[in-house]
């Protein structure tokens, strides 16, 4: 059963992000967790404020064993890697990986080892191959692995780099990437009421 | 639902992937730690089970194995490979004066109060190699406190406190470090404190004079002094809800009436029992003062 959506994104995420959010329907509860890279000087707390402009469901900077709820919508803070225990949160700021903190490696590799065949991974627009290794490690544990169409993208290094990586279950162009993971969760619902 | 998004392929059920295997590993993770407290006495089996996994993972890949098993029969038979995982287990990484903001309103909240004591404990609790001591030694300086302070920085590893107590840190942080010093409200220039040598930056002797550099751990040990501030930031976030509230008990106890905590920008006494003995100093600083 889907228990849970992870988010990375790079150079052009936040309207991507803000793209794919809005055009998640109303009814949809599974949490969505991001990792998106910032500079480590940016203010806690914008990425999140911005976000929220843009959409109805909460929007939180994930803080240390900050429990995961349902239809909320979390950041990863600047600085710190994001991990996903089972039902909550843990930080780290061990070093960067791949020049990045976070890591949507490390936030990735964290949600498949917790939640196993309930996570839904997508990787957005980006100009590094961050992401890649964590989609795998998705897929791996039977998750789902979803790509950003690197051609329609702002940036194509990180879809691309994210398909050389894995068998993904869908590359979608941006404007289609909600209502495909609402869809996915509609089955995975029904799938759970008719058991 | 439109049909231009298509129809999705099912989640793969739980039939497709490797059976149990991360069960296994969990098996031979929770193996390993007890193995290390029982030889060593090290006490890690109440850490954050997400980021003690990929450290662990880390060391494994170092030491040029590919199981969990495989580095426990290597650790338990080889005190140097031990040496080497406590490295990896201990070191957090930091930086001088990161989160300026925190400094600025350390100088703004927490200094007046120091102001008014004859004399200060600090704790810095987890210290790692020092960067954020020396920074509090700095901030101490300028603000004319440091003659009548004693700062207690400990650490679980001796390693790290003997790299902590010799002051070099890397010449090519000081830009990073600089600009923090100025956000943090710093009143001189940066590089009074430090002597670029070819091997790192040098900070001054002056510094540690009163600082006690000592092997403390916060998982077994118990209190050691009554303490007006102890400054604990992002070092329990590696720690399990039951550690925290353990550790949270400690620096409670280890708090004078009026004592302030700092604890790192994520971090919060929101989760833990002590909360009520606290009120807030600055709540997105994490800064809090016992009251009782």
């Amino acid at each position: 059963m889907l228990g849970l959506v992870v988010v990375g994104a790079s150079w052009g995420g936040l309207q991507a992000l803000g793209r794919v959010l809005s055009d998640l329907p109303r009814e949809f509860d599974l949490p969505v967790v991001i990792a998106q890279h910032r500079h480590p000087g940016s203010q806690e707390g914008t990425l999140a404020q911005l976000l929220q402009k843009q959409i109805d469901r909460p929007v939180l900077e994930a803080e240390d064993k900050l429990r995961i709820e349902p239809r909320h919508v979390y950041v990863a803070p600047p600085d710190y890697h994001l991990l996903v225990e089972r039902g909550f949160f843990a930080l780290s700021v061990d070093d960067r990986v791949r020049y990045a903190r976070p890591s949507i490696d490390v936030l990735f590799e964290s949600a498949a080892d917790a939640y196993g065949d309930g996570v839904i991974g997508i990787i957005l627009t980006g100009a590094n191959d961050d992401g890649a290794r964590g989609l795998a490690r998705i897929k791996e544990l039977g998750g789902v692995a979803l790509i950003q169409d690197p051609a329609a993208a702002v940036r194509r290094a990180m879809p691309d780099a994210a398909i050389a990586a894995t068998v993904a279950d869908a590359i979608l162009p941006l404007e289609d990437i909600g209502l495909y993971v609402h869809e996915l969760w509609v089955r995975s619902s029904g799938a759970r009421e008719t058991a | 639902m439109t049909s231009s998004v298509g129809a999705p392929r099912e989640p793969a059920g739980t039939g497709e992937r490797p059976p149990a295997r991360d069960d296994l590993e969990e098996i031979e993770l929770s193996l390993l730690l007890e193995g290390v407290y029982r030889q060593y006495g090290f006490d890690f089996r109440e850490y954050a089970p997400a980021s003690l996994r990929r450290r662990v993972w880390r060391r494994i890949h170092a030491e040029g194995l590919t199981t969990v098993s495989a580095l426990q029969d290597k650790l338990l038979h080889d005190q140097a490979c031990m040496e080497r995982l406590l490295l990896d287990l201990s070191i957090n990484v930091t930086a001088m004066f990161r989160d300026p903001t925190f400094y600025v309103a350390f100088r703004d909240k927490v200094v007046p109060a120091l102001r008014t004591y004859p004399f200060t404990r600090i704790w810095v609790a987890g210290c790692s190699t020092g960067e954020e001591v020396y920074s509090l030694a700095i901030l101490l300086q300028e603000e004319k406190l440091y003659d009548r302070t004693r700062i207690y920085a400990t650490d679980i590893n001796e390693a790290v406190l003997e790299r902590a107590r010799g002051g070099v840190f890397p010449l090519d942080k000081m830009r990073e470090y600089t600009q923090n010093y100025i956000k943090a409200g710093g009143k001189q220039a940066f590089s009074e404190y430090y002597l670029a040598k070819y091997d790192g930056a040098q900070f001054q002797r002056s510094l540690t004079e009163n600082v006690v550099f000592a092997q403390h751990n916060l998982v077994s040990d118990r209190s050691f002094n009554e303490f007006n501030v102890i400054i604990c930031r992002n070092v329990m976030i590696y720690f399990d809800r039951t550690l925290q509230d353990r550790v949270h008990r400690l620096f409670y106890e280890s708090l004078a009436t009026f004592g302030v905590l700092g604890l790192g920008h994520k971090e919060s006494i929101r989760f833990s029992p002590h909360e009520g003995g606290y009120e807030e100093l600055d709540p997105s600083e994490k800064l809090y003062r016992r009251i009782d």
